[in-house]
């Protein structure tokens, strides 16, 4: 499979990551040669093959939900990691036009 | 000898019979850090002054008769780990200026015993690597040969014990990222089965393989520390409610008449370096002697575990990423727009492999591919686990090297992004199939490298994994 220069583009746009020119350039080799790789796959035959999403066999493993037990000194160290902030004010850019 | 150089065992013994205090043996700990680290760059965070300020209370603990196995022992905890109120970075400048607001269970668990620790060590970032050369605070060297890489990703956890900078190191294994690096450093490092410990507080790679495990100098201590992690957790809904053995109890049982099986496919493999064959080879005959019978076995879909790996691992990363964005905590780029935020703070605080990764993954979730890719791989998982059930029926445990090859040259793969992932070529397929595995240090090369044997068994089985590793080390 070859990925082009543009479907990089188009895939780090899904991703949210900015690229320049020539890491476009180098990522649509490096793709192209690993899912090449992964062709491999085809090989084997899954048919009548079930996935496998989870290996521990737990199902529906669920809590009561309750309200715990407020912890300011928790919820003062989350607001101190926001990046930027006013106050306990916490700070983005507008989200619609 | 000096502290630093103790086990675990030793070391809790001295503290037992006061011999030493805990703070005399971290600042040992904390001396050879500042001797080594400039070499090595194992720690990214050396926490001096809370390691010292720990020490005391658990010499504390000790004088009121409340030691505990890891009362008062120093370790290395990996950067992708949450520690409570110090830096966790995963190795991604993203995160450089992370203070974690809660710790991890695993660890909140060994500060309960009144553990002491040191800092937070190298990875390659958010565990993404097999060399430790894709973290942005630099690679992290082989004691043993510092023109060497010492394994990834877990590879600032496997040096700072092979180095004596610690005690012992708790790590984290996705795909092999605890028993690789403890192969190429010459320790031991076990990936527990999944679901064994809590993955609470740890930065996510791929969930349905991530595993936390600890990495250390003998089976012996492996086994205390286990035993002080396992255990269902309220906060990861994948912890089994399955008791924790007494790990340590049974190391020294009887394991005659154990059957270890030799899967063909690990030794046959193109490429795999000759000196390493032998040595392991050498090692598997020590079963022998132990009244162990030997049974060639096959695991025929071997081959298919990197890249079902290199599907279901990058579409995992892909989706679990997504939460760095710059928005809610560490580093935020400037930009006119929300997008650009986004782009440019993934864009900068991101290393080339994690991007190369979110885009495998971004690709082969994206609408159309995902048959094609995830569930194809998910199936093809299915075949390996059935191999290693099958497998598991005939033998009690499998023995395997742990890498194909001792450690390389730094800069040797770096630039083959293929290259470095087929390294996992041994460490993947437990993984994939969520066994447990250690790898025990088998010899070293001629040029003075260390090898690496693995053990593998069934979900569930670390304690004979542990008396075996024990008895055979």
């Amino acid at each position: 499979m070859k990925l082009t220069p543009h479907e990089i583009e188009e895939i780090a746009l899904l991703a949210r990551l900015e690229l320049s020119d020539s890491e476009k350039e180098i990522y649509a080799e490096q793709l192209s040669v690993i899912f090449d790789y992964i062709e491999i796959l085809n090989e084997v035959d899954t048919e009548d093959v079930e996935e496998t999403c989870q290996v521990t066999g737990l199902m529906n493993v669920t809590r009561e939900d309750t309200v715990g037990e407020p912890n300011d000194a928790v919820q003062q160290k989350i607001i101190n990691a926001f990046p930027e902030k006013v106050g306990s004010l916490l700070k983005v850019k507008k989200v619609f036009e | 000898m000096n502290l630093n150089e103790l086990t675990l065992k030793q070391a809790y013994e001295g503290l037992k019979e006061k011999k030493f205090s805990s703070v005399e043996l971290t600042q040992a700990c904390l001396k050879r850090i500042e001797e080594r680290n400039k070499d090595i760059n194992a720690f990214i965070t050396v926490a001096s002054e809370v390691a010292l300020e720990q020490a005391k209370r658990a010499d504390e603990m000790i004088a009121s008769g409340q030691q505990k196995m890891l009362t008062g022992i120093p370790y290395s905890v990996k950067d992708a780990i949450c520690v409570e109120d110090m830096r966790s970075t995963g190795s991604a400048k993203i995160l450089d200026n992370y203070i974690a607001p809660y710790p991890a269970t695993v660890i909140k668990k060994i500060q309960e015993q009144g553990g002491v620790i040191l800092g937070k060590v190298n990875c390659d970032a958010f565990g993404h690597g097999a060399s430790n050369e894709n973290s942005m605070y630099g690679p992290v060297k082989n004691p043993h040969d510092l023109s060497k890489v010492a394994g990834g990703s877990s590879g600032g956890s496997a040096a700072s014990v092979a180095d004596h900078m610690c005690i012992y190191g708790i790590a984290e294994d996705t795909g092999g990222s605890i028993r690789f690096p403890a192969s190429l450093c010459g320790v031991v490092g076990l990936r527990p089965s999944y679901g064994r410990n809590s993955r609470y507080g740890i930065m996510p790679m791929a969930s349905s393989l991530d595993t936390v495990g600890p990495i250390a100098k003998t089976s012996e201590d492996i086994a205390i520390i286990l035993e002080a992690m396992a255990g269902k957790d309220e906060k990861d809904g994948t912890t089994v409610d399955v008791p924790v053995p007494h790990y340590g109890e049974h190391l020294e049982e009887d394991i005659s008449g154990l059957r270890v099986g030799v899967p063909k496919e690990y030794f046959e493999m193109a490429g795999m370096d000759e000196e390493t064959r032998v040595l392991v080879e050498k090692k598997i005959q020590q079963f022998k002697e132990l009244g162990c019978e030997l049974v060639e076995v096959s695991l025929p879909y071997t081959k298919y575990a990197v890249p079902v790996y290199y599907i279901l691992v990058p579409s995992e990363d892909s989706s679990n990423l997504g939460r760095l964005d710059g928005i809610r905590y560490g580093v935020r780029e400037e930009a006119d727009t929300l997008l650009g935020i986004y782009a440019q703070s993934r864009a900068k605080g991101f290393p080339e492999e994690v991007k190369r990764r979110i885009m495998i993954g971004t690709y082969a979730l994206s609408a159309g591919y995902y048959d094609a890719y995830y569930r194809k791989a998910q199936k093809v998982r299915t075949l390996i686990s059935q191999d290693f059930e099958r497998v598991f029926r005939e033998v009690d445990v499998l023995v395997t090297p742990t890498s194909p090859f001792p450690a390389f040259d730094l800069g040797e793969k770096s630039s083959d992004p293929l290259a470095m992932y087929l390294a996992d070529i041994f460490v993947g397929p437990a993984a994939v199939a969520g066994i447990p595995g250690i790898s025990l240090p088998a010899g070293n090369t001629t040029a003075g490298l260390p090898v690496g044997l693995q053990i593998m068994g069934k979900r569930m089985s670390e304690e004979l994994l542990l008396r075996v590793g024990h008895q055979i080390q």
